[in-house]
């Protein structure tokens, strides 16, 4: 990835990010996101991620966003009634960045620019590779996760017929 | 398609122009031609197709002035739609309803990349192939919800949530229907897909196993639903939401959904064509001159294709729409316990027949084939006591 290639997804990405919170229509700010996780899943296919890249799209973009602007859409929420509601969480999201931002740091200290430019393995990003990471050295997250996954769908359902 | 650029570079033909800047140009144009030497008249064709079927199953004549049996009634239509004045609702959202309906014709354009028309006419043979069309099915719902909700009419809005509900509940059974096919042959690609059937019905994946048989039409169905198509158009039923999503559009726009709706109709068979009947695949040996193999593939996997266009026209002129609490009893209670079935179905094949079963196919093949015999001779005994003159002649 290229630096002018970096820019040219970068720049769009952080603006349609920032829309997302900065738009008073909540409509826009579902239809931001769904841009922003588009745009998420072109840079995965930058970086040879291909089935990260489709994964991103059908899951996020296209199953959850849809049914954020379907009860958005449905709830008719207008962009005045939330101007006036404040949570106090500000203060909490700026603990939280941060909090981010001190992660991020530590990790680039550890890396070098030279970590980038490495050759890939052959197949790397394919559904075979990452299907075999997924069952030999990752089956535990990937089992618990399931489970987890399981659970909220139960406890879906359960409430759903109260 | 790459290594055709870098020849070009190579031969000196754009100068010393950079490849950054000729890799986009020359994306942008094959994009142009194929759009407009291609998919255009591909989907006016469809267009005027449905309209002929249709007739001729309610005893009518159809559109047939238009240029020889009406063929041009497409670039008639899109000449009138082009013509007429494009009006924006004053209430209407204007950014995101001008913005919808290409999002929708975004949506199945970029479907193409992967389709494979012949073992060298594919755009691209991604590694995700299947499940990158999945993915952008997926994305083409947000357009739908888009032109419903900026319409700011209670019968778009109403329209565009049934939409949304539709896509986001029959991509569980459709991709759960794609999976055997993946199981069989370990790839996502779509070549890969083909490249492990052979061009006889038995080695189709259609004929593989009862279970691939099932996985077939649950995935039509379910395609059906997810392209709105008869009996799953509720989202733009006219006898409840006038025209659904698309009741404040006009002119160009109105066309561009048009456009949407039937090029995702042959999306839908050329993916059944792939996954289960075998796409371009064709007795090889016959012949050494690439073009005519290409040609003769092509050829095939258009027949294929419109063998699924036209079993959907069918549909849509013989059954009835359905309810909506009917649509989604349909996908919950049938087709995702009938998906998980066919999966596991399929795993316990694979263990027991690792090579596929030998006799099963044929018995398959010569079961459907005695199936259509009995269908073609009752239509047959039905066309005989019906008007022939209408039916037999092609000329009206």
């Amino acid at each position: 990835m290229d630096f002018v290639t970096f820019f040219a997804l970068a720049i769009p990405l952080v603006v349609v990010a920032v829309m997302v919170i900065a738009h008073p229509s909540p409509v826009y700010s579902a239809l931001f996101l769904v841009m922003t996780l588009f745009l998420l899943a072109v840079y995965f296919l930058f970086l040879n991620a291909h089935m990260v890249a489709a994964l991103q799209i059908i899951v996020y973009a296209g199953a959850i966003m849809v049914l954020f602007l379907f009860v958005i859409m449905l709830l008719n929420l207008q962009s005045d009634t939330l101007r006036t509601q404040r949570h106090g969480l500000g203060r909490v999201a700026i603990i939280g960045g941060v909090i981010l931002l001190a992660e991020l740091g530590l990790l680039l200290q550890g890396s070098s620019s030279e970590l980038a430019e490495s050759s890939l393995p052959e197949n790397f990003g394919t559904v075979e590779a990452l299907g075999s990471q997924l069952f030999t050295k990752y089956l535990l997250p990937f089992e618990i996760t399931g489970i987890l996954l399981l659970v909220a769908v139960v406890g879906a359902v359960v409430l759903a017929k109260r | 398609m790459q290594s055709f650029i870098d020849g070009l570079i190579a031969s000196g033909v754009f100068g010393g122009l950079p490849a950054e800047a000729i890799y986009p140009a020359m994306m942008f144009l094959f994009a142009s031609i194929v759009v407009f030497g291609f998919v255009l008249p591909l989907v006016t064709i469809t267009i005027w197709l449905e309209r002929r079927v249709w007739s001729r199953i309610q005893s009518r004549v159809g559109p047939n002035r238009v240029g020889p049996q009406g063929v041009l009634q497409g670039l008639a239509d899109g000449v009138k739609n082009i013509l007429k004045e494009d009006v924006v609702p004053d209430a209407a959202d204007r950014p995101l309803f001008v913005f919808a309906p290409y999002l929708l014709v975004w949506g199945f354009l970029a479907t193409f990349v992967v389709i494979p028309f012949s073992s060298a006419l594919v755009i691209a043979d991604l590694n995700v192939g299947i499940l990158y069309i999945v993915a952008i099915v997926a994305l083409s719902a947000v357009g739908v919800l888009m032109a419903g909700w900026a319409s700011n009419n209670k019968w778009s809005l109403l329209g565009g949530i049934r939409s949304a509900a539709q896509v986001v509940s029959y991509e569980i059974p459709a991709g759960l229907a794609l999976l055997p096919v993946v199981l069989l042959t370990g790839t996502l690609s779509t070549q890969g897909i083909i490249q492990a059937q052979g061009w006889a019905p038995w080695d189709w994946f259609l004929f593989h196993s009862p279970f691939t048989f099932i996985a077939a039409f649950a995935f039509y169905i379910s395609a059906l639903a997810e392209t709105n198509r008869t009996p799953f158009d509720i989202p733009e039923a006219e006898s409840e939401l006038v025209a659904g999503f698309a009741t404040e559009y006009s002119g160009f726009r109105f066309a561009l959904f048009f456009l949407a709706e039937w090029g995702s109709l042959y999306v839908t068979g050329a993916i059944m064509a792939v996954l289960f009947l075998g796409g371009w695949q064709i007795p090889t040996g016959w012949t050494n001159n690439t073009v005519v193999l290409n040609i003769a593939q092509l050829t095939v996997f258009f027949l294929k294709a419109y063998f699924w266009v036209f079993l959907a026209m069918w549909i849509r002129a013989t059954l009835p729409r359905i309810r909506v609490d009917q649509m989604m009893s349909l996908c919950w209670k049938y087709l995702v316990p009938l998906g998980f079935v066919n999966l596991v179905g399929t795993a316990v094949w694979m263990v027991i027949w690792p090579e596929g079963n030998t006799f099963v196919p044929y018995l398959m093949v010569v079961g459907t084939l005695a199936l259509l015999v009995i269908f073609f001779r009752r239509v047959l005994y039905h066309l005989r006591r019906a008007k022939p003159e209408l039916y037999f002649n092609p000329a009206i």
